[in-house]
């Protein structure tokens, strides 16, 4: 019976477990795509975005198919909320390439790596769960997170970063050189790698040729939360580069490219086991909105046939598969919003690879949607001793501005929220933060709303500063002045090549009351993962430039003329107090008088006796010695003149 | 045994007995040491050697240009461009401006106008102690005479933005010579090159700065706007001033492809290179290349900046480097026969040990003598020689490059071709470059452009110079108190009795501090003629020295008389002890200036005896002291001192006496510390020797 019962368990065991597999498969989850954009300076972006999601662990228990494992461990052993892990290279040109669509606001990043890390553990663990996450991430990335590790490199922002929970741990290293190593294992965690799918077109040279290339790792759990609202977890990669085709068109035309011209790949399958992969290639509002506007001129200029709204039509480009859909974006009152052409990478085979053309007509030029304000950052001042901060923000004069604040010009204003890392080495006295509104300067209170400054401790903490600004709507120019101090290191602090200056990470400059979100006409579309983050609303936000302090650098060949000048000080001191210790001056007087009584040497001795034999003279003791002593100089000189003489002429002659 | 210890005196320590054997011989001492001082620096350019790159990052030749002959033809049309404009009849000065800012858009650059008036002048000569300040311009254009820079720059594909290499080419905007013209094309065809480029680690920055107001006022200002928050940052829509009265439909059209006026920054500078073509022909058969790099008070750039260039330009474009040089020197005999024997020597010794290798031709030693005495005059002057000098002041290394073309108008697109990949070849080296400039030598003496002294060994020429001053004021010291008259009836004042010759030397030198001020309050009298000018300099300063005198000299006169006998010794002891302390200082804030006033102070301040002394004595020797006197206080006042080193390098002709006074604005109006040497350690020293030469006994 017993048997029979633990067999039954057994049955059942084996039968819940199966179960629980089926639930796991169906809920776990890969899907990739790819966008593309043309940008108005000839270039063109790719944004590859891959995500793996996988149910809560609690219900459907720690083993998955295609979730990583090592973030997967990651998340359980540090109790990760959120955290995002970016790597980047180049500059995002927020004049350029926009900085109000959601894919600048959340991939376009400072240059180096950043992270930042919300912890689902008690308030006094949130340290050290970041230096074991940094030290972990690390060895998972090959590069040198775990500098991040010591305080005096990272901070804990209150507010400017997702929640104001107090858990959060915010690093940069601006320095921080990123290549294929660190690819590499980013692409690790795709479950097909990049043997099939669209991580197939990760050419390395092309992709790092680029002008642009950050690639970012978002993670967010729930695990810890309440279990049974929680979605598990969810990882995103997303990988942004902007490159320029190589393709030559004229002067005023944009150059035409095809996928495996840009990057030099192309796809010939999709990875087998995402659930949805496909490429996207969008064009922006006011391009859109260019290309009606010569489509309207056509017809009113031609009167021609009517024309429909599909693509081979557009008077602007053509594209060289037809889309499976299109997709557009809901616009405000005076342009229609940018269309999306999507396209899928399924029926591709190796035969027939998915290689996307897109060919300009006419020329045309329009520009990015631009943030509110567009920020700058940069040093004044001069010299090894002092300099300042200045943040510069000059408005943009886009419409967003009056499309999300109100119309009453009195009670328009524009939040700007402005959070700044600065190292302890660079002493900054916040007391000196000046504002200056259209080159007016302002009493600070009054535009700002909210502060939090934490300055510095040295070699201990950075120094921290989040604010709200509060301009009006109408503002032109703000600027923001800060004056600080440099600081000296202990000679062992410099890292290397420390001639090169300091850096201060990057200012995170962003707008409360924006945010950016592409909104579809067809609600259903939230179900493929790329277009519903599109539609997922994020602050606008910019970094503005690292940048690079030059402080007061010791000559590291200096340590061997120290010790060489130390030794000869010491040598001078204690020579010369020994000497006062131990020198008996009485003792001394009369063994000096001893020694003037005592004899000369005899060979002196002998020849002034013999001298004084020869001019028949009574033999003296040589007290007249000075002379005597003067002479035997001068004849030891003679002597050594002779020598070199002989040396010299020997030397002259017989070479 | 008492008797016997107080016979044998004991013996002081061996240093004590070296310096006391050193002061009691400063006579010998002295002279051998001013003789080996000017002969340590004859001798600088034979043991001046080779330069080498220090900073193996730099890589200079290592990668082949990729400017092509493409971009030198784009270059070439661009300056046809400029000539054009320049040839029209309306000119207003923003028409080239714009004509720049387009083709850097169209190149791929950032752009912006820099307007400027220039900086008015104000005095401050230790400037470079103190660094600018990190305040906020303010200020009121009036609109009547700026002129407008264009700025361009090129972000590096894959950098991160923090540092940046810039390139100036100084122009009139409203009258570009054809020479003007060339640097623009060079620098643009290495500018569009640079935009299309993959391998940019640092931005680029092209200044086109408009010389209208002088090539250093332009670069001037806008370095400082740079380094401040300038009004260019503080206000958005600053239009061009309206004094351009042709606003044109250029300017729109222009404006709409993005030219702000808002100023654009890129980072750290790592170098800076000032590129310009010379109007004459270089005369050889190569194209050449003149090299300045003395910056304010004689700070020069990073050595490695000028071989990275000297070896590009020899080794990679064939070149004719040339650095400054005294052209009359060229000519001397005296120098000629130097070289000769110096050769002799070398070769003598050579034929003894073939190890011993130094000695170098006679041509080449006067060429290197010649070089040498142009770079330590230019050092010593404090007055930059170019618009690089402007840079030097943010502590960033600069050079101008004058190139002056083989013909002057033909084969202008080989000559784009030649000196843009010169350009490129220092801005790809530069941009090798991870640390800033800091392995190579910053003091130092070029003899050639390949040949360089160090600090090291220049210094040994000023040490032993100046090293009998504080021996022979030590033993001036120790003669008088000494030699006090047996009468005397206070023997303890005697040694107190330097402090009233230190009174007077004190007195003298505050006189020189008011003398350095005068010249600030006669600048405020308009319309005044450099000659009259500085006759009101000198009679207001001789009237002050009397007034001066007459002062300090009431209060001392009741002890003066009786302590009279010994009084010019004292005198001269303090008086040489405050030179030397004077150049020890001077030789601290710029070397050169020091050497080439120890090289007047020295002998002068050594020699001085009164001239009654010399007379009563009347030998040979005596009368020979004082006329060797005479001549060296003559030679040592600084106007005859300059009209005379000018009358012997350029011909007696054209020295007129208000080139003094040209001279001495022209310094303080660069801020240079060696006006300030010359009125508070350089004329104090020649009064005071004055005065010891008059003296009554």
């Amino acid at each position: 019976m017993s048997r029979l019962k633990s067999c039954l368990l057994i049955f059942l065991a084996l039968f819940s477990a199966t179960e629980s597999i089926n639930v796991e498969v169906l809920n776990e989850e890969f899907t990739e795509a790819l966008l593309l954009r043309p940008l108005p300076d000839r270039k063109v972006l790719a944004h590859f975005h891959f995500r793996s999601s996988a149910p809560p662990s609690e219900r459907c228990g720690r083993h998955h198919h295609i979730f990583p494992k090592s973030i997967y461990q990651l998340v359980h052993k540090f109790q990760v909320r959120e955290m995002e892990l970016s790597f980047t290279q180049g500059r995002w040109n927020y004049e350029r390439w926009g900085g109000f669509d959601p894919i600048s606001s959340s991939n376009a990043k400072p240059p180096g790596v950043e992270l930042w890390a919300e912890f689902d553990v008690p308030q006094d663990q949130v340290d050290y769960s970041w230096k074991n996450l940094t030290h972990a991430l690390s060895g998972l990335f090959c590069a040198s997170i775990n500098f991040l590790e010591h305080s005096s490199s990272y901070s804990a922002p209150q507010w400017s970063f997702g929640s104001a929970s107090g858990k959060l741990r915010y690093g940069t290293l601006p320095r921080e050189a990123v290549c294929t190593e660190n690819l590499t294992p980013w692409l690790k965690l795709l479950p097909c790698r990049d043997k099939a799918g669209l991580s197939l077109l990760m050419d390395r040279p092309s992709i790092y040729r680029g002008y642009y290339h950050s690639q970012r790792l978002h993670l967010k759990s729930d695990e810890f939360g309440a279990s049974e609202m929680s979605t598990g977890m969810v990882l995103e990669q997303t990988l942004t580069v902007v490159l320029r085709p190589d393709t030559f068109s004229g002067q005023a035309l944009q150059p035409s490219w095809s996928l495996s011209s840009l990057i030099g790949r192309s796809v010939s399958r999709k990875c087998s086991l995402s659930s949805s992969s496909n490429v996207y290639v969008q064009f922006e509002q006011n391009l859109v909105f260019e290309g009606d506007k010569l489509k309207e001129d056509g017809e009113a200029s031609e009167n021609a046939i009517p024309v429909g709204d599909g693509l081979e039509d557009n008077p602007l480009f053509e594209l060289s598969l037809p889309p499976k859909r299109v997709i557009k974006e809901l616009g405000n009152s005076q342009k229609a919003g940018s269309i999306l052409h999507e396209f899928s990478v399924e029926d591709s085979n190796e035969f027939k690879p998915f290689d996307l053309e897109l060919n300009w007509k006419l020329p045309v030029a329009w520009s990015c949607p631009q943030a509110p304000l567009q920020a700058s950052r940069f040093l004044l001042g001069s010299g090894n001793e002092r300099g300042a901060i200045a943040i510069s923000m000059k408005s943009t004069k886009s419409n967003n501005v009056e499309r999300t604040s109100s119309f009453d010009e009195n009670e328009c204003w524009l939040r700007v929220g402005i959070f700044q890392i600065v190292p302890w080495y660079v002493k900054v006295y916040y007391h000196t933060l000046k504002l200056f509104l259209d080159g007016e300067p302002q009493s600070s209170m009054e535009n700002i709303e909210k502060i939090i400054v934490s300055p510095s401790e040295d070699k201990v903490s950075t120094g921290v500063m989040e604010m709200i600004l509060r301009l009006p709507c109408s503002v032109n120019t703000a600027a923001l002045t800060l004056e600080f101090d440099k600081g000296f290191l202990h000679i062992d602090e410099y890292p290397p090549d420390a001639n090169q200056g300091f850096d201060i990470p990057s200012a995170v400059i962003h707008f409360a009351d924006f945010v950016a979100n592409m909104s579809f006409y067809d609600d259903s579309l939230k179900q493929v993962p790329i277009l519903s983050k599109l539609q997922e609303e994020v602050p606008v936000v910019s970094y503005t430039e690292v940048l690079l302090v030059p402080l007061t650098t010791p000559d590291f060949s200096m340590p061997y003329n120290v010790i060489t000048i130390t030794c000869t000080v010491f040598a001078l001191y204690f020579g010369s107090l020994l000497n006062a210790l131990r020198r008996r001056v009485g003792e001394e007087e009369r063994f000096l008088s001893g020694k003037g009584a005592r004899k000369a040497g005899p060979l002196t001795l002998m020849i002034s006796k013999l001298s004084a034999k020869l001019r028949g003279k009574p033999w003296e003791s040589p007290k007249q010695s000075e002379s005597g002593r003067s002479s035997s100089k001068y004849k030891l000189l003679a002597k050594v003149v002779l020598v070199a003489g002989v040396a010299a002429a020997w030397q002259f002659y017989f070479q | 045994m008492a008797e016997v210890s107080a016979v044998v005196k004991p013996k002081p320590r061996p240093i004590i007995r070296v310096g006391l054997f050193l002061i009691s011989h400063s006579l010998v001492v002295s002279n051998v040491c001013c003789i080996a001082g000017v002969l340590a620096l004859l001798l600088l350019p034979v043991i001046a050697k080779n330069t080498y790159i220090s900073e193996n990052a730099l890589m200079p030749g290592s990668a082949s240009a990729m400017l092509s002959s493409d971009d030198a033809s784009d270059g070439h049309v661009f300056l046809n461009k400029i000539m054009s404009i320049s040839s029209m009849s309306i000119n207003t000065g923003i028409e080239i401006p714009e004509m720049i800012a387009k083709h850097i858009i169209e190149s791929g650059g950032e752009v912006n106008y820099h307007k400027f008036q220039p900086i008015s002048d104000h005095f401050h000569p230790l400037q470079f102690f103190l660094g600018p300040d990190a305040g906020i311009v303010q200020e009121n254009y009036s609109s009547t005479s700026y002129g407008v820079n264009t700025v361009g720059i090129v972000r590096a594909p894959c950098g991160d933005g923090k540092e940046a290499i810039v390139m100036v080419t100084p122009y009139n905007s409203v009258k570009p010579t054809s020479s003007e013209a060339l640097s623009l094309g060079v620098a643009y065809s290495v500018f569009s090159l640079l935009s299309r480029v993959s391998w940019l680690a640092k931005d680029i920055i092209w200044l086109a700065a408009d010389s209208r107001h002088g090539e250093h006022a332009a670069v001037a200002a806008w370095l400082r706007d740079y380094y401040t928050l300038s009004s260019g940052d503080l206000e958005k829509n600053l239009d061009m001033c309206s004094a351009s009265s042709s606003p044109g439909h250029e300017v729109t059209s222009v404006k709409r492809d993005g030219v702000s006026n808002g100023f654009r920054r890129a980072g750290t500078m790592a170098a800076a290179l000032v590129i310009k073509v010379a109007d004459s022909s270089s005369g050889f058969e190569k194209d050449g290349l003149k090299i300045y790099a003395e910056a304010s008070n004689g700070q020069m750039p990073n050595l490695d900046l000028i071989n990275i260039v000297n070896y590009l330009a020899v080794h990679g474009q064939g070149l004719q480097v040339r650095v400054e040089k005294i052209w009359s020197l060229l000519d001397s005999w005296w120098l000629y026969s130097l070289g000769e024997l110096q050769e002799l020597i070398g070769k003598v010794a050579k034929s003894l040990n073939p190890q011993w290798k130094f000695g170098i031709p006679a041509p080449d030693y006067v060429e290197g003598c010649a070089t040498l005495a142009s770079s330590l005059y230019n050092q010593a002057l404090g007055v930059p020689t170019g618009p690089h000098g402007a840079f030097r002041d943010y502590q960033v290394d600069a050079i101008t490059l004058e190139f002056s073309p083989r013909f002057s108008t033909s084969q202008r697109v080989l000559f784009l071709l030649h000196t843009g990949r010169l350009v490129e070849g220092v801005i790809r080296s530069v941009n090798n470059l991870l640390e800033k400039f800091h392995q190579s030598f910053f003091l130092y003496l070029m003899t050639s452009p390949s040949r360089f002294v160090s600090v090291g060994i220049y210094m040994i020429a000023f040490t032993l110079l100046i090293a009998p001053l504080p021996l022979v004021a030590a033993a001036l010291f120790s003669d008088a108190s000494k030699s006090k008259s047996p009468g005397e009836s206070i023997p303890a004042s005697t040694s107190w009795n330097w402090l009233y010759a230190a009174k007077t030397v004190l007195v003298v030198h505050l006189w020189g501090a008011i003398v350095t001020i005068i010249p600030h309050l006669l600048c405020q009298i308009p319309n005044s003629s450099p000659l009259i000018s500085l006759l009101a300099w000198i009679t207001s300063s001789a009237v002050l020295l009397f007034f001066t005198r007459a002062a300090s000299g009431s209060l001392s006169l009741s002890r003066a008389t009786q302590l009279q006998t010994r009084e010019w010794t004292l005198l001269k002891a303090v008086t040489v002890a405050a030179t030397f302390i004077g150049l020890c200082l001077m030789s601290v804030i710029n070397y050169a200036t020091a050497e080439i006033g120890a090289q007047l102070l020295v002998p002068m301040c050594l020699m001085a005896v009164p001239l009654r002394v010399d007379l009563t004595a009347k030998t040979t020797k005596t009368v020979a002291r004082g006329a060797c006197n005479v001549l060296l206080v003559f030679v040592g006042f600084p106007p005859t001192a300059f009209l005379l080193s000018k009358g012997a390098l350029a011909g007696f002709d054209g020295v007129r006496l208000d080139d003094f006074w040209n001279w001495i604005e022209s310094l303080r109006e660069w801020n240079s510390a060696t006006y300030l040497y010359i009125c508070m350690v350089h004329l104090p020293c020649w009064v005071l020797c004055v005065h010891i030469l008059l003296h009554r006994r």
